[in-house]
């Protein structure tokens, strides 16, 4: 029984922003690529709990702290790690901390995890949502996603046989709090900073898991400084094969959760007895070796049982391009007229805290006398007017079904026009609620739906989260019984 | 239902109904204050006659004193009501029992709502600190769900419903045209209606109502009192209200096609009534085309039409004006907006002007006559699956129906 990485889970929101679209609007650019775009009703919360729910297999270890980072967070001074932790529907017992500010700290929190693991079973979510201005490398190049590893005593499917780190100040890229965007130094700078930094974590990593270059089969580089990347990627003297791909060009850069995303990709199809070595440039070089072990294949194949897709999978399959005046309005950047509609209210705390199963981890009430399942719950049933028999049911990982739909362009939505269905849910069970991650014009009664945990709107400062429905396909079936 | 109703218990002796429109000049006091004063003028009576108050409103005020402060009444009982669309025909039928109950000798019942106020499109509902999981889809939406399902169960083309659909509001822009009192007098091409923006679902810009200001109010004695006050009164043959369990959003069961309330209410009006048909006892009905999809379905829960045939029925003009059986010949809230606690008193005072024969020559039905002298008025709240339905049936002659005159 060995030590080390248990599961892992990646969640790449479902839009692609072509490069071709900024140039179009803007003029110049280049034209070819892409990057993932989280949609209007996502945060790098909401993103870390679908990660974490990939990461999550049924009938696993339970996990004794939930570990959050990103350098995105929804809040500061109110954890965000609690909102994950409720809608993951983990432990009461399970702590949960955030690990916000830089991208260095999110490989510190997977590091960290990793140290304990022969003791504490930990859920490290890693994500992050990159914002760049107009027509800028980091809007173009950055990207946005999730990443959860389960590390832990027993079962590991990789093991830590080496690590090192080296740390050093200078001032490379930066963010003062408040602002959206951040700041570079000027590149060489950096390069040269980083070159030699990666060669000493490198060489002092290999060293300590008693392993030369030749080793390794997968070498993962990663960082926000792309030239200082590829500059170390080039000089490490490992073999061309052994490089793991570069993801950037079609979902660009993830920053607090690019080395996380890089090595669920390596993870979701290394064989065996393979080596690993994760090189994360931030702020000084993080390096880490790992040895897949033979649970590795079994985890592969339960992932895949379950449906739960691959990172490369998310990347190939087939998303939808959200257009770049959508993608400026859900960041903010082009100010749409809302309807002529009250705004929001922002939901009361206490209620909140009332309702936090089926808020948080949309728990229904099953009748125990009859087999009816409300949502919400209720203490009354419906159907045989019983009270209080009922009991807690996790529905967030039941498909369902559209038994009919409206389009509302009446309603509020940061991206109208809202997609309202009515899903009768597989086993019992019916609840109406928006549709996210769909084409108006593609909606039909029949459609196959999951749940996936949203920002649903901001209201004085409070983060509005909920579920909401959307639509299944082959790719993204995770949620399918 | 164990409803026993007050059939012939009481009787409207007077009613007032102010213009429905933008009324960007009136506030809730002159509403209020016009509506009550033309209706205790019509009784023979002033407002201080009137020994007590039902107000509905759902957001123009909160207590009695809304009422009482205008109309500066001299403390007298005052209560204010609410619920939801059906705000009106509660305060009515709040009213009503007041006076069968022998507390009161007379009483009104008033609705108001000054919704032009806000700025806001469509209605605006007074929620109270939620949790944030309401999905938060607009009136418009909510209803939608009507229509597909609709031409789904019953096998109707999409584009076929949309003409019914156009059609409804046709005919009753059509009735509007007519009415001085209604939001829009204008009538609409079925041109107009089919090529309109769509709000939600299929439901165009003419699907909807419109929002409007309004007030309407009636005064109420017990029966062997009316002919003090009032030569021709109508008398209340019933009054029903059903609040659901809320069932259509949680039970898979539901299929959009049906007020399960209105059926409800529906029955135990008839019942109170002592109505068997009603498409043919019947002389006009008032029901709350809040959409005209909504018309469409509530033709069919008040058995003025089979299941699945209603939409034959509104092309073949069964509910015009001068067809078998007017369905809101004054407009509906198609014409009128829905001031909400205003409509349900709006919808009573056409059937004291239709069924008294005192509409204007070029609007009066002529279904009205010997054996064929009831109206009913339905007005709904809520959403399909999720609300409340009241059901009124009045009428010029007491007994009737051949059962116990």
């Amino acid at each position: 029984m060995a030590a080390g990485i248990v599961t892992w889970g990646s969640y790449l929101p479902h839009w692609r922003l072509r490069h071709a679209a900024i140039a179009q609007v803007l003029g110049s650019g280049p034209t070819k690529g892409s990057r993932a775009v989280a949609s209007f009703d996502e945060d790098t919360t909401t993103l870390a709990v679908e990660a974490g729910r990939r990461a999550l297999a049924p009938g696993g270890p339970a996990v004794q702290d939930l570990l959050f980072s990103t350098p995105a967070p929804g809040y500061l001074d109110k954890t965000n790690a609690t909102t994950i932790h409720a809608a993951l529907g983990l432990g009461r017992t399970c702590a949960a901390y955030d690990f916000v500010g830089s991208p260095r700290s999110s490989m510190g929190t997977l590091l960290s995890a990793l140290g304990a693991a022969a003791q504490r079973t930990t859920l490290s979510v890693l994500s992050d949502l990159r914002f760049g201005l107009a027509g800028g490398a980091e809007e173009r190049d950055a990207g946005d996603g999730a990443v959860a590893f389960v590390t832990g005593p027993d079962g590991a499917v990789a093991e830590v046989i080496g690590r090192a780190s080296a740390s050093d100040e200078f001032l490379d890229r930066w963010r003062v709090p408040g602002q959206a965007d951040s700041h570079v130094w000027e590149e060489r700078f950096g390069e040269e900073q980083y070159v030699p930094l990666a060669r000493e974590a490198f060489d002092d990593a290999l060293k300590a898991a008693d392993l030369t270059e030749g080793d390794v089969h997968h070498v993962i580089v990663s960082g926000l400084h792309v030239r200082a990347v590829k500059s170390v990627a080039g000089r490490l003297g490992v073999a061309k094969e052994a490089m793991a791909p570069d993801l950037g060009s079609t979902i660009g850069n993830l920053g607090g959760a690019q080395a996380g995303i890089a090595l669920a990709d390596v993870l979701d199809r290394a064989l065996p007895g393979q080596v690993i070595l994760v090189l994360s440039l931030a702020d000084g070089v993080d390096a880490l070796v790992l040895r897949t072990t033979d649970a590795l294949p079994g985890a592969q194949g339960a992932s895949r049982g379950i449906g739960v897709p691959t990172v490369s999978e998310q990347v190939a399959s087939g998303h939808r391009d959200v257009s770049y005046a959508n993608f400026l309005a859900w960041r903010g950047q082009l100010l749409r007229e809302p309807p002529r509609r009250p705004d929001p209210e922002r939901p009361g705390a206490p209620i909140v805290h009332r309702s936090e199963g089926w808020k948080y981890a949309f728990v229904a009430s099953t009748c125990t006398e009859c087999g009816f399942r409300h949502m919400p719950p209720t203490r009354v049933c419906l159907s045989c007017r019983s009270i209080d028999q009922m009991r807690p049911e996790r529905l967030a990982d039941v498909a369902g079904t559209v038994a009919t739909f409206t389009i509302d362009h009446l309603a509020y939505s940061m991206s109208p026009p809202v997609i309202g269905v009515i899903v009768d849910f597989d086993g019992g069970g019916r609840y109406r609620c928006e549709l996210t991650d769909a084409d108006a014009s593609e909606v039909a009664i029949g459609d196959r739906v999951g749940m996936t945990f949203r920002r649903v709107y901001s209201a004085q400062g409070v983060h509005n989260y909920f579920w909401k429905a959307r639509p299944l396909d082959g790719s993204s079936a995770e949620a399918g019984e | 239902m164990s409803s026993k109703g007050i059939r012939d218990q009481v009787a409207i002796i007077g009613m007032g109904c102010t213009r429905f429109g933008e009324l960007w000049d009136k506030g809730t006091d002159d509403l209020l204050t016009e509506a009550a004063t033309e209706a205790a003028t019509s009784a023979g009576l002033s407002i201080h006659d009137i020994d007590a108050f039902w107000l509905g409103t759902m957001t123009s005020g909160v207590c009695g004193v809304t009422l009482s402060r205008p109309l500066k009444l001299d403390y007298k009982p005052v209560t204010r009501v609410e619920n939801y669309c059906a705000t009106g025909s509660e305060a009515l039928r709040n009213a009503c029992y007041a006076v069968a109950s022998g507390a009161y000798d007379t009483a009104m019942a008033i609705g108001v709502e000054k919704l032009k106020d806000t700025g806001f499109s469509g209605l605006t509902g007074i929620r109270p600190v939620g949790d944030g999981t309401d999905p938060g889809l607009s009136s418009p939406a909510a209803f939608s769900f009507l229509a597909p399902s609709y031409a789904h169960k019953y096998g109707v083309d999409g584009a076929q419903l949309k003409e019914v659909m156009s059609r409804i509001a046709f005919k009753n822009h059509q009735n509007g045209a007519r009415n001085p009192r209604a939001q829009f007098q204008k009538e609409v091409s079925m041109e107009t209606i089919r090529g309109a923006p769509l709000v939600a679902g299929e439901l165009g810009v003419f699907d909807c109502s419109g929002v409007s200001d309004g007030s309407a109010a009636a005064i109420i004695c017990r029966t062997e009192d009316a002919h003090r006050y009032c030569e021709n009164p109508l008398y209340v043959k019933a009054l029903s209200f059903v609040a659901g369990p809320a069932a259509g959003p949680i039970d898979p069961g539901y299929d959009y096609t049906t007020f399960e309330e209105v059926v409800r209410s529906a029955a135990d009006a008839y019942a109170q009534a002592g109505i068997t048909d009603p498409r043919a006892q019947l002389a006009m009905a008032e029901v709350h085309d809040c959409f005209t999809a909504t018309e469409l379905v509530l033709m069919e829960d008040l058995d003025f039409a089979e299941r699945g045939t209603a939409w034959k029925e509104v092309l073949a003009g069964t509910f015009d004006r001068d067809g078998e059986l007017p369905v809101n010949p004054d407009g509906g809230l198609k014409s009128f907006g829905h001031p909400i606690g205003a409509s349900g008193l709006r919808m009573l005072f056409e059937c004291w002007l239709q069924l008294r024969g005192e509409a204007p020559p070029d609007r009066q039905i002529t279904t009205v006559g010997p054996g064929r002298t009831l109206g009913l008025t339905h007005n709904l709240g809520g959403a399909p699956g999720e609300g409340v339905s009241f059901v009124g049936i009045f009428g010029t002659e007491l007994g009737g129906m051949g059962l116990d005159a």
